[in-house]
């Protein structure tokens, strides 16, 4: 489906990092950690950016950034052209508007004293040139029918609804402001599989029918594949490749994303004996302190004396279509490997 | 109710009950509250006591502070058909007095209640919201108050402030000051444990200000444990006048306080025991009848402190 639309959402350069203190009444800093050191992507109208990684590697912070949840320590987020790192106020709040969020855990991300009635009406109370007052009540109905809520339960509470339900809650809730961008921070991963799939399904129905641009923040790599247009590999707060979800799912050229593929579970045990599995050696290091030049030569069976020194950059590679960050990228099919 | 749209899922209830409504918290508590034995006995007790103190002479034939109804001649008699109560050094009906003092006891407790729960409520959401520098201040501020000790504190602001216009405002104002730091340090402690939730952050993501986050979000889902001491405090603020007055820095006679009358008869006591046992044995009944209150509403509340 990935006609490209126009582009919505611009993010350039964006630093987080949370400094480390030391001391009680004199605060001194003495050092920080880099959460997010340099991301950069766009995000075009109707389209859907997976970005995966192992937890750590920053990218609930990414999600946080963009909500303007937390402020950046340097570069920008456009949304439709407009910077939401600077912007204050009711400028702030316009944008808002714009882009919205659904959160990761159902059971902690509703209030659980207002009735989904409430919740789902809050933006309304908040953004009230959206809605007349009168008209509230009915958007609200009509919102959980499109999420597949019976609209006679807008006084119900939602601790009297099932995980998956309490999450169509959510997303109702960021649809109430017809946002154009949807930030979903691992929005299924506290769910059963069975449920994962039908909040997928409904997803993907939504952006059908309005033309949503998901940001859809995963660690498992199927649900991602299934719902990405394109997918971007995190590692240690770097975007280290990022590119179709073709592109990174049959063709991946950095040697984190390989590791991170060969380790998705296959269903079938013959096919589990033959295929390459790619063992990574220690734990990530610390986002306190990276390692120089390369952020994954420290596990990495082709680093060598270059990339120590010398910090690759996300650039398309020879050999390679999409933007890399290895020295050595090359394009190697991990999944369907045999032998 | 359409076969496409999804259904409520049977609610989860934390006592299984046969028949029982889907719960939130406060009705969870509710339920928990009406089949409390405790709970039914403390507040029908408080219950009692609150109209005594508001409708003194519908129990009491005689006005306790119409002193002609005192007789010097019958000073320290013993218990009779008319006094049931006997009568104290000067001759006054105990009963009637004991009934009277009732009033002093419930107003202390409750405007003292009032008074501690807003203003530390209050101050508490603040430093726990916005943290920081205003949380530093309030604080400190708070351990200073804390660290006064509380009778040596209460008797200090009593002497100075009581000692022109004694009665029930000073009484209250010196155990007020004292004890709003305990409802701050609470709040405080619940709004920071649910400001960093995920519904709140929700909230801010929407664009909600601060004010919207704090009375819709963070008040309904930290206000548990203050209304748990709330509780609490009642007693322990009834108990509070009483010392003070029996100490002679509270409540001051021709007024008439359960502490006063105490410290009034303790002299003569084993001469004549009843004008200090009874208003004693209230004072007891009425500090148990609200630290039941407290004992169950804390259980139904907030199970964790059981």
């Amino acid at each position: 489906m990935a006609s490209k639309g126009e582009l919505i959402l611009e993010v350039r350069d964006l630093v987080k990092h949370f400094p480390l203190t030391q001391g009680i009444v004199v605060k001194r800093q003495i050092g920080s950690i880099k959460a997010v050191d340099g991301v950069s992507f766009d995000l075009h109208r109707g389209e859907t950016l997976g970005i995966v990684g192992e937890s750590g590697c920053g990218k609930s912070t990414l999600a946080k950034l963009l909500m303007a949840l937390e402020t950046p320590t340097s570069g920008s987020v456009r949304v439709a052209g407009k910077d939401l790192a600077t912007a204050k106020g009711a400028d702030l709040k316009r944008i808002r508007r714009n882009i919205q969020m659904v959160m990761q855990d159902p059971y902690t991300s509703l209030n659980p004293r207002m009735t989904v009635g409430d919740i789902v009406g809050e933006p309304f109370e908040i953004h009230a040139e959206v809605a007349p007052k009168g008209d509230r009540r009915k958007k609200v109905q009509d919102l959980l029918e499109v999420v597949g809520l019976n609209p006679d339960h807008i006084n119900r509470y939602p601790h009297q609804f099932s995980g998956g339900q309490r999450q169509r809650i959510g997303i109702a809730r960021g649809l109430a402001l017809q946002p154009e961008i949807i930030v979903c921070d691992e929005p299924v991963s506290a769910l059963d599989v069975s449920i994962q799939a039908q909040v997928i399904n409904l997803l993907e129905r939504l952006q059908d029918e309005f033309g949503l641009a998901y940001i859809f923040i995963a660690h498992d790599l199927s649900v991602v594949r299934h719902i990405s247009d394109r997918v971007a590999v995190m590692y240690l707060g770097k975007v280290v490749e990022i590119g179709k979800d073709t592109e990174i799912y049959d063709r991946p050229s950095h040697p984190y994303t390989q590791a991170l593929l060969s380790a998705v579970p296959v269903p079938d045990p013959e096919g589990r004996e033959s295929r390459e599995r790619i063992i990574l050696q220690g734990d990530p290091p610390s986002p306190a302190n990276p390692p120089s030049g390369c952020r994954f030569r420290t596990r990495c069976w082709k680093a060598q004396e270059i990339c120590a020194q010398e910090e690759p950059l996300l650039q398309i590679r020879p050999g390679v279509g999409h933007p890399s960050a290895c020295h050595f990228a090359e394009a190697h099919d991990v999944v369907h490997a045999t032998g | 109710m359409s076969n496409s749209t999804i259904t409520a899922s049977p609610p989860k209830h934390a006592k299984s009950g046969k028949g029982k409504k889907p719960a939130s918290l406060w009705s969870d508590a509710w339920y928990d509250l009406r089949h409390s034995k405790v709970f039914l006995f403390g507040a029908a007790l408080a219950l009692l006591l609150v109209i005594v103190a508001a409708f003194p002479s519908l129990f009491s034939p005689l006005d306790a502070f119409d002193k002609s109804t005192c007789d010097l001649a019958r000073a320290r008699d013993g218990l009779d058909a008319t006094h049931w109560f006997g009568s104290d050094n000067l001759g006054c009906d105990t009963y009637s007095r004991v009934i009277y003092g009732a009033r002093v006891s419930i107003i202390v407790g409750i405007v003292a209640t009032l008074v501690t729960s807003l203003v530390g409520g209050f101050l508490g959401l603040l430093a726990g919201f916005y943290g920081r520098w205003t949380d530093v201040l309030l604080s400190r501020v708070a351990e200073i108050f804390f660290a006064i000790p509380s009778i040596l504190g209460a008797l200090l602001i009593l002497a100075v402030v009581g000692r022109d216009n004694a009665g029930i405002g000073s009484v209250v104002l010196a155990l007020s000051v004292l004890a709003w730091p305990l409802v701050l340090r609470i709040m405080r402690a619940a709004v920071i444990t649910t400001k960093s939730q995920d519904f709140v952050l929700a909230a801010r993501a929407l664009g909600a200000g601060p004010i919207r986050i704090m009375i819709r979000h963070i008040l309904p889902n930290a206000l548990a444990p203050v209304i748990v001491v709330t509780t609490m405090n009642l007693g322990v603020f009834i108990a509070a006048e009483a010392g003070l007055s029996f100490l002679g820095v509270g409540i001051q006679s021709p007024d008439i306080s359960w502490g006063l009358m105490i410290a009034d008869a303790r002299n003569r006591f084993l001469e004549a025991p009843a004008p200090l046992l009874f208003p004693a044995l209230f004072l007891s009944i009425t500090v148990l009848a609200f630290v039941m209150l407290g004992d169950a509403v804390r259980d139904a509340l907030d199970p964790k402190l059981r």
